[in-house]
């Protein structure tokens, strides 16, 4: 290697140092940090008023094609899951980190010293000051002073001086983490949320009573996941209040594992069944068609009425020799007349007389409707057995443990930093003739105010002490 | 004697102690202040038997729960912990001042309750997603939070209205504390609510997660106490690291509190889980 060539390389390191060092320091900035709170304030209200997460043909028929395209390209449609918000909520992660870094190393002296030193100099001129002269020899207010100071700070010295004594109290020196515990928490709660999207799922599965399944579909991929056991609803129920409000949601379900029963448990709203770290919640239910109707068939001559029970594609003979009636399928909806007349019936009659089988409904709600056909048989459901369908969410996040432990840390650090301070106080007695003069001085890192009235307190506690 | 009728009272007590405050700052009377000192610690008393008088009448109807579930509820809720908050502070600082400004905040809130004809004040039954413990924890934390930032607001209101120091104080303002103590009583009140706020923020995470499976899911009620959250952290920031005081804290303080408008009513016009606050 040419020294040419040895003095290049070390240049390079140079200017890869450099820009490192530049990197970081960029993080630094606490400016940084306020630009990208500003950021993801501003475009988390975008996500509000559009909503997220809907079916493309909602856009398309709200925005036009024009603008569908723009804002689909910018991700705005999920928009929280979108790169560019994602690399905002990671470069304020960073920045949160080198910062609390920075600044950890630059008051690791402040926050980590073992054997603080006191300098009487360095309460000479503090603000927030108190003084007073009592009557008693500084020896004789010592052992009081330093019990009392002893009682109020985890740290207390005194120092004899020329003509009496000081005392240093100290407390609260690790309240000054309390910034980096907010912190933390923030780190820790979006590594939690990271950590919920890799390994996490959130699926959805409607289970009819009796039923049961041992696989649930994504909701945002077009995949399902196999839960490795299965999950069985037993009965569902739901009931109302007078008002005709919901009440409650109710899943009898049972976890079986190699066809055996592990698990039972009645789910709720806000009761949730936990098996295995997957969770499963109550959240939709629907009916299922009725498997079971029973009708009743009058002849129009006789008046004779008899009932029947049936299913789909059952066959029955009419009284009197009719003819013969067929149960054919189940509609969720007809329409009669531009009307919505819900859950109807379709029955065949084939009469005797006639050369063609009619089409015969039944709609659930109208019982009387057949009468309308005025045929010499008329048909109407009296009965019928429903059965539904629950409508479960079932996640797994892997995450929780440690967003939930950022939510802890985030409320201690939080009241840490705003309700607790480190506080240092001085205490210093002169003896002057027969009488003392004391002088309370104190400082804290934050609250000035507060620590005004401090002084105050602990200067009017001492001078009205008893000797 | 129902509920309402006592929270009809309540809110007219809370109007004449607002009227009291003013007429003190006006005319210059403490004793005036004082009365409106007096109302206010009445208006409260009303306000809590109001609140447990409709928690009782709730049983009494079959469908007992914890005031707190709806609109109206929580409006009368609002006003009652911002009424404790302003008259807590106005006996620390021997000031009424920051009543003036903050008392209307709490009269016009119940009256707002009170008096829509979109708001209803009948009692609910509650839906089963509103069924929880976590129901009262995250409400009762939440509002606590608005009342602070409630103060903060009026504060801020205050510090543009005040003189920059003691020897130029004139005319009807001259009673307004100097800048530099509104500044520091405006960071006490939005460190009060942004704790509170933070606790809200995650009682009702917890109760998502354990009602949805989700504890976060940009719902836009959530996004947006999060953006709300988001601006007072800023606050915070300028004020401890940038050294930001008096007019600009100001400032993002009134944006704050606009921000906590917005996710307390606006949202319910936007799409969403909380539709049920509406």
């Amino acid at each position: 290697m040419t020294s040419e060539q040895f003095q290049k390389k070390i240049n390079n390191k140079a200017t890869a140092g450099q820009n490192l060092h530049i990197i970081w320091h960029f993080f630094t900035s606490v400016k940084l940090a306020i630009v990208l709170l500003l950021l993801l304030a501003a475009t988390s209200i975008m996500g509000t008023f559009i909503p997220q997460n809907m079916n493309s043909n909602i856009y398309h028929n709200t925005f036009g094609h024009g603008l569908y395209e723009v804002l689909n390209a910018l991700s705005l449609f999920d928009m929280y899951h979108s790169w560019w918000f994602q690399s905002l909520m990671f470069f304020l992660s960073v920045n949160l980190l080198v910062c609390s870094i920075d600044k950890l190393h630059a008051t690791r002296k402040i926050i980590f010293v073992k054997n603080p030193s006191y300098k009487l100099s360095v309460f000479k001129h503090l603000k927030a000051n108190k003084k007073f002269s009592i009557k008693a020899f500084p020896e004789n207010l010592e052992g009081s002073y330093k019990d009392f100071i002893e009682k109020k700070f985890n740290k207390c010295i005194v120092k004899n001086s020329k003509n009496g004594f000081v005392i240093f109290g100290e407390k609260g020196r690790l309240t000054r983490l309390g910034v980096y515990y907010v912190h933390l928490s923030i780190i820790l709660m979006l590594s939690g949320g990271l950590m919920g999207s890799f390994f996490g799922f959130e699926g959805h599965v409607n289970i009819p009573e009796g039923g049961s399944t041992n696989t649930v579909a994504l909701k945002k991929k077009s995949e399902s996941v196999e839960l490795g056991f299965e999950i069985k609803c037993n009965k569902f129920n739901v009931s109302f209040y007078d008002t005709g409000a919901p009440k409650e949601y109710k899943s009898d379900l049972v976890i079986l594992e190699n066809k055996k029963e592990v698990v039972k448990k009645a789910i709720i709203v806000n009761d949730p069944l936990r098996y295995k770290g997957i969770n499963i919640f109550q959240s939709s239910y629907g009916s299922m068609p009725p498997e079971k109707i029973t009708i009743a068939i009058s002849s129009a001559s006789s008046g004779m009425t008899f009932n029947k029970e049936l299913e789909i594609g059952d066959t029955v003979d009419l009284p009197e020799g009719l003819g013969t009636f067929a149960l054919q399928k189940h509609l969720t909806s007809y329409s009669f007349r531009g009307h919505n007349i819900g859950e109807t019936f379709l029955g065949t009659l084939s009469l005797k007389e006639a050369d063609e089988p009619v089409n015969i409904f039944l709609p659930l709600k109208y019982p009387s409707f057949d009468k309308m056909r005025r045929g010499s048989a008329v048909f109407s459901i009296i009965d019928f057995e429903r059965s539904y369908y629950t409508g479960l969410q079932v996640t797994k996040d892997p995450g929780v443990p440690l967003v939930y432990t950022g939510f802890l840390l985030l409320i201690i650090g939080c009241y840490v930093t705003f309700f607790m301070s480190h506080k240092s106080i001085c205490i210093e007695v002169c003896k002057k003739g027969d009488k003392s003069l004391v002088t309370v001085a104190g400082k804290s890192n934050k609250n000035r105010l507060g620590m005004d009235e401090y002084v105050k307190k602990i200067s009017d506690k001492l001078s009205g002490m008893t000797i | 004697m129902n509920s309402s009728l006592i929270l009809g009272i309540v809110t007219f007590t809370y109007g004449i102690a607002s009227v009291l405050y003013a007429s003190a700052l006006i005319f210059n009377k403490n004793s005036v202040g004082k009365a409106g000192r007096f109302l206010t610690m009445g208006a409260i008393t009303g306000n809590i038997i109001g609140i447990a008088l409709r928690w009782i009448e709730s049983y009494d109807h079959g469908i007992g729960h914890a005031p707190l579930s709806n609109l109206y509820e929580s409006l009368v809720f609002f006003a009652l912990v911002t009424a404790i908050t302003y008259l807590i502070l106005e006996i620390k600082i021997k000031d009424f001042v920051v009543s003036v400004f903050a008392s209307p905040i709490a009269f016009l809130t119940i009256a707002y309750a009170s008096l829509s004809p979109n708001i209803s004040d009948r009692i609910q039954p509650l839906i089963p997603a509103l069924k929880s413990n976590w129901l009262i924890a995250h409400v009762f934390t939440c509002f606590l939070g608005y009342a602070g930032f409630a103060i903060a607001f009026a504060l801020s209101l205050m510090y543009f209205l005040s003189n920059e120091s003691d020897s130029e104080k004139k005319g009807l303002f001259s009673r307004l504390p100097s800048q530099s103590i509104i500044d520091e009583l405006t960071h006490q009140m939005i460190m009060f609510g942004f704790l509170f706020l933070s606790i809200g923020i995650i009682t009702g995470a917890v109760w998502a997660n354990s009602a949805w499976g989700t504890y976060w899911s940009w719902d836009p009620k959530e996004t947006w106490s999060l953006i709300t959250w988001f601006v007072y952290a800023i606050l915070l920031h300028a004020r401890l690291m940038k050294g930001w005081r008096g007019k600009r804290i100001a400032i993002i303080s009134i944006i704050g509190f606009c921000a906590v408008i917005f996710t307390y009513f606006g949202v319910n016009y936007l799409p969403g889980l909380h539709s049920y606050a509406s």
